[in-house]
């Protein structure tokens, strides 16, 4: 075996591959850039290179530095993780000229599948689906409509040229394709200056399933089940899960197998993933069609490890050193199932807003059998603007799909980030979701299901009363030690056991007598462990367990649980009667602004005072994480006061601008 | 006996209803409690023993002799807070409108007096209209009584202000000379004179809010403390903050138990300090990662934001907190911030709380608008008030301390007992660019050798070891401990005993 391997990689797939390397007894060296120095992934590693500035151009992507770091640390072999240099042909090609290994699949395949429409001439070769259509010119609505019906209905009529949905009709029947194929040929005329339109089978409910394939230098290949990765936002996977709630094993058979062939067409060796688009409203089990093959380990692989039990990595290492595979197609096991949340620095409730900056807090679930947390960050780590805005992977295993889902909202409310915006409460909202839980997903699922954005999962009526309880308990806690401060007059008075709890619009008598506790009247039982400073609590309600992230803010306590935040103002009632007379304060008209989004540096400003706009008008521009971000109108008006200049550096919600 | 025990319920109801039903209708429409209310919220329940209930006014003049309501105005007496002793008065704006007369001012100069002789700190809830101008300079004097009893209580019991209301014209001296100033949002405003004066004499409009408000007194002139969004919320944050603080200049600080080790490790502040010297970084992270449970009251956070002032806890005692906070002005000291830490390390000094410092520092703000409103003695006042200062003083330079700052900032060389800086530490004259240019004048037209020189200067003053070679630092410490560090040195400076030269007193520069 390799005595020592570099990898090529940071964040959590370094540390990652770092953990199999040494349980497998294998040195390693990690590289890393100005602005990962301090990274876990370089602590975790036995040597440390350095590459460069933070710049992926100038650092993970330098792979004649990468080679010399492995000559001058004597590493045998690469693992290039995913992303930066692990499908590039040029960089397996060097590795092998230096005389180092590439733990990855073999140059020529990594070639023949980067190329989209190569890989897909190669595919449908191999005897592979690929989406049916038609890709030479057509000339009348006649043969348009031939082909149609050759294709299968429904079928969608795309201008050659055109993009973001312009140019492109949708055909369920020969009627639509006379009505529509002359109109799609002009639009496309109009508007891209091309009028040849194809013609392609229409993927209604599209999901995305990949297999994962594995094979190594003997001719041996595997595929190791599939994984569904239909959750999606704009294109970016957010959840994936293993197996797919709908893929049968005759379905998973025949996807495998032709992914296997695929695989053996280009000599595949080590990890691989087909990607295949799936039409949900095809019950067939053929409705699967080739998209692209990736040629490297897929973020997204610990789900197929936990159904499988293999090690994907150390498969990986194995068959770079020449190792043959050690088990056959029918002993690919297929156990429980597993679901994977991506974390990522992003802020859901600000239209998914990427956020970059400082772990301030940063504390995952406990790992166990089932709950496997994959980072590259620790608490104090920075979420930089120049990588991925992935903080970590959370990976539940349970018997069944439901069992795994529930594990993720529980370890979900558990996981304490702070300091940045992050998708914790989203995750947990879309594992609540009952579409979700029905396993009915389609890569259109977050846009359909979240089309005015997110703003927190709905709460039960239980749920509510379950925060009241913890509220109060908490309240009574700080209370206590309160009342334990030196230099009384008559000695401690007892903590109140009585309060009134306001969360959202609604109070909540609570009565606390030891574990039993009456939250307007009901009885629940209450064993919520809290001493204050405490920041997570893990109660148990009525028998079941409840994970709240606890943080005061002035006279509130904001309890974090399930995917949303509730302010709970937690009274004395004798308190609480006289907060009645408080007026509730309305908050500033917002839409009379123009707010910073985001914290950055505003380069440019458009307009000024007097100034009348349009709606849509561009107002400002401001840089964030390299990023030029126009501000525009959101209506027309006219400003009346400016209150920021270029250069100076803003907050989020700093006001730019006020309108009459 | 039977009667007369009727006639004290009656007497009692009636002082009770202040100035009426409709009155107090009227105040709690505005969103404004009471002022027993308000006394039944600050203080804990049932403790509150009122004193001169039945006093009433003694004017004779404008038919005020028909109009006598018990209690003339304010609520007086005392309670406790979580057990502890505080003396309290509290303004009725439903009788008089909370104006200040002969008998009014009498009340509260009873209750200061007690507190003065007992050792007890004193609460006043403002909420009045100003002098009861029926009682003419009979009211002026009751104000002038109060000021002097401000002044003698001051360093002696901690004196709190809580504006709910109004406070207008000589009313404002009171308050202005008690320790800290808390305001109501949308409900209070203090000033010297109020709009129409100001229109009368200099045509500039302005409504009492821009003039006075809670968010003017404490973003823009410094002149209160802290602000609240209601009653309520000032009341109880006031609560919390009397837990801060020691009974008087005789107690030690208040002690509570806390569950929180106090040797805890935060290995996350070994990657506070960026790697860029110019990023500038949250200081109140470390802060709240340094203290018991995270608890931190800040006190003035929206004033001059350079500087972090509050009271946290170590071990469950009390410590005052000072930090430059490099995320505003890049922690730079100048006027504002010069007089909001100066007047905070008095008060810790005054009542024997320990001062933790936090050091990041770049200097001071250069600048005309800076010299020519006195920086130099502005400037002065904090680097006076840490000299003066005998309680224990412990400092940690996390990063910057450059120039006079370095030395106002609690330095070893105005009596600090333990002065730590992280490995990250740099203590010079000033950044390498500026000292280069200074000493290396004439090799300013050549770019290659002042790089060269500044990274020789960087080399030579960018750590901590220079100062850390001629005892200036104690150790240099690991960002980790810093909390253990703090907690150590805080046990050992338990019996820290170190007086000034007798004097009548000092003649601080203000």
């Amino acid at each position: 075996m390799f005595k020592k391997i570099l990898i090529a990689n940071r964040g959590e797939i370094a540390c990652r591959v770092i953990k199999t390397a040494r349980r497998m007894g294998i040195k390693t060296v990690a590289v890393y850039s100005d602005a990962d120095a301090r990274a876990k992934h370089v602590e975790m590693a036995d040597e440390a290179v350095h590459l460069g500035p933070p710049p992926a151009g100038q650092s993970y992507l330098l792979a004649d530095k990468i080679i010399e770091a492995c000559k001058a640390t004597g590493a045998e072999a690469v693992h290039p993780g995913y992303g930066f240099l692990s499908e590039r042909t040029s960089f397996a090609e060097a590795l092998e000229a230096a005389g180092i290994a590439f733990i990855g699949p073999p140059v020529g395949a990594i070639a023949a599948m980067g190329d989209k429409i190569e890989s897909k001439k190669l595919a449908k070769a191999a005897g592979v689906n690929v989406v049916p259509g038609f890709l030479g010119e057509i000339a009348t609505t006649d043969d348009a409509v031939k082909i149609a019906s050759d294709i299968g209905y429904p079928v969608m009529m795309k201008a050659s040229a055109g993009g973001g949905g312009k140019g492109m009709r949708l055909a369920y029947s020969e009627q639509d394709v006379r009505e529509g194929f002359e109109a799609t040929k002009r639009e496309g005329l109009a508007s891209f200056g091309d009028d040849r339109v194809f013609i392609e089978k229409f993927i209604e409910s599209p999901r995305h399933i990949e297999i994962q394939v594995l094979g190594d230098k003997h001719g041996n290949i595997l595929y190791l089940n599939e994984r569904e990765c239909s959750i999606q936002r704009r294109h970016q996977k957010v959840v994936e899960e293993a197996p797919s709630p709908f893929v049968t094993p005759e379905m998973r058979k025949a996807m495998g197998e032709q992914a296997v062939a695929l695989a053996r067409a280009v000599g595949y060796y080590s990890a691989g993933t087909v990607e295949l688009i799936v039409s949900g409203a095809d019950t067939t089990g053929q409705g699967f069609y080739f998209l692209e093959m990736n040629t490297r380990l897929q973020v997204e692989h610990p789900v197929t490890e936990y159904i499988t039990g293999l090690d994907l990595v150390e498969q990986m290492i194995r068959v770079a050193y020449g190792e043959k595979l050690a088990l056959t197609q029918d002993q690919v096991p297929i156990n429980g199932w597993a679901i994977e949340n991506r974390v990522y620095a992003e802020d859901p409730y600000r239209g998914f807003l990427p956020s970059t900056g400082r772990l301030v807090r940063y504390s995952p679930p406990l790992a166990a059998d089932d709950v496997r947390i994959d980072d590259g960050v620790s608490e104090g780590s920075e979420i930089s603007m120049f990588y991925d805005p992935m903080i970590a992977k959370l990976i539940t295993y349970g018997p069944t799909r439901l069992e795994a889902i529930d594990k993720q909202i529980t370890a979900l409310d558990q996981f304490e980030i702070d300091g940045i915006g992050h998708n914790i409460d989203f995750l947990s909202a879309i594992m609540q979701h009952e579409r979700f839980r029905d396993g009915r997903l389609t890569t259109g699922f977050i846009a359909e299901e979240y089309p005015e954005g997110f703003v927190g999962a709905p709460a039960d009526a239980s749920l509510i009363r379950s925060l009241s309880a913890i509220a109060a308990r908490i309240a009574t806690a700080t209370a206590a030690r309160a009342s334990l401060i030196d230099g009384q007059l008559n000695g401690p008075i007892p903590a109140p056991d009585e309060w009134v709890v306001r969360i959202g619009d609604t109070d909540h008598h609570v009565v606390l007598e030891g574990e039993a506790i009456r939250v307007d009247g009901t009885e629940i039982v209450l064993d919520a462990p809290f001493v204050p400073g405490q920041r997570l609590i893990e109660a148990t309600i009525d028998g079941e367990p409840l994970a709240v992230k606890v943080k005061r803010a002035g006279l509130f306590w904001k309890l974090t649980t399930h995917g949303a935040t509730f302010t709970a103002r937690v009274l004395d009632p004798h308190v609480a009667r006289l907060a009645n007379y408080m007026i509730e304060k309305v908050p500033p008209d917002l839409s009379r602004f123009l707010l910073c989004p985001m914290p950055g540096l505003l380069t440019a400003l458009h307009v000024g005072v007097g100034d009348k706009v349009e709606a849509g008008q561009p107002l400002a521009v401001v840089e964030a994480m390299k990023m030029e971000n126009i501000l525009r109108a959101e209506k027309a008006g006219t400003v009346k006061a400016v209150e920021a200049k270029p250069g100076d550096s803003l907050a989020v919600d700093a006001v730019i601008l006020e309108f009459e | 006996m039977l009667s007369i025990l009727q006639k004290l319920e009656d007497k009692r109801a009636q002082a009770k209803l202040g100035g009426g039903e409709a009155r107090i209708d009227s105040q709690h429409k505005k969103g404004r409690l009471t002022a027993r209310e308000r006394l039944d919220v600050l203080l804990d329940e049932g403790s509150f023993e009122e004193l001169d209930m039945y006093v009433e006014h003694n004017c004779v003049d404008f038919g005020m002799q028909d109009q006598v309501i018990p209690g003339d105005g304010v609520v007086t007496g005392s309670g406790t807070i979580n057990g502890r002793l505080v003396y309290v008065f509290s303004q009725d704006f439903t009788v008089f409108g909370g104006s200040l007369s002969e008998r009014h001012a009498q009340k509260i100069c009873k209750i200061m007096d007690m507190a003065l002789k007992t050792g007890a700190p004193v609460i006043g809830l403002n909420d009045s209209g100003g002098a009861r101008i029926q009682e003419g300079v009979a009211s002026l004097g009751g104000y002038a009584e109060v000021f002097q009893r401000n002044v003698l209580a001051s360093g002696v019991v901690p004196q709190i202000s809580l504006i709910m209301g109004p406070c207008a014209g000589g009313a404002v001296y009171s308050p202005a000379m008690t320790d800290f100033i808390f305001m109501v949002k949308d409900s209070s405003y203090m000033f010297v004179t109020g709009p129409d004066v100001v229109k009368t004499v200099t045509n500039e409009v302005v409504t009492q809010e821009q003039l006075g408000g809670a968010v003017s007194h404490t973003a823009k002139s410094g002149v209160a403390d802290n602000a609240f969004e209601n009653d309520i919320e000032a009341l109880l944050a006031t609560r919390d903050f009397f837990d801060f603080l020691p009974l008087s200049n005789r107690e030690h600080v208040p002690v509570r138990p806390t569950d929180d080790p106090w040797d805890r490790i935060e290995d996350s502040l070994d990657t506070l300090i960026p790697d860029s010297a110019n990023k500038p970084y949250d200081m109140k992270e470390l802060i709240t990662k340094v203290v018991d449970e995270g608890d931190f009251f800040e006190v003035q956070p929206s004033y001059a934001a350079n500087i972090i002032i509050g009271f946290g806890r170590i071990e469950g005692r009390t410590v005052g907190i000072v930090a430059n906070q490099p995320m505003v002005l890049a922690g730079v000291l100048d006027i504002s911030s010069a007089r909001k830490a100066g007047r905070f390390v008095r008060f810790c000094d005054a009542f024997d709380i320990p001062i933790v410092t936090f050091v990041d520092v770049p200097g001071f703000l250069p600048g005309t608008a800076q010299e020519h409103n006195g920086i130099i003695k502005h400037g002065a006042k904090l680097l006076f008030a840490y000299a003066e200062a005998t309680v224990p003083k412990i400092t940690v330079i996390t990063r910057k301390a450059y120039g006079g700052a370095y030395d106002v900032m609690s330095s070893k060389h105005l009596r600090g007992d333990f002065n730590y800086a992280w490995p990250t530490a740099e203590i010079a004259v000033m950044g390498a660019k500026g000292a280069v240019e200074i000493i290396f004048r004439k090799d300013i037209g050549d770019a290659d050798k002042i790089a060269a020189r500044t990274k020789e200067y960087e080399e030579r003053f960018a750590n901590p070891f220079v100062a850390a070679s001629k005892g200036f630092i104690d150790e240099v410490i690991m960002p980790h401990s810093t909390r253990k560090r703090i907690a150590l040195g805080l046990r050992k400076l338990r019996n820290k005993s170190l007086e000034n030269p007798w004097k009548k007193h000092d003649n601080i520069p203000l």
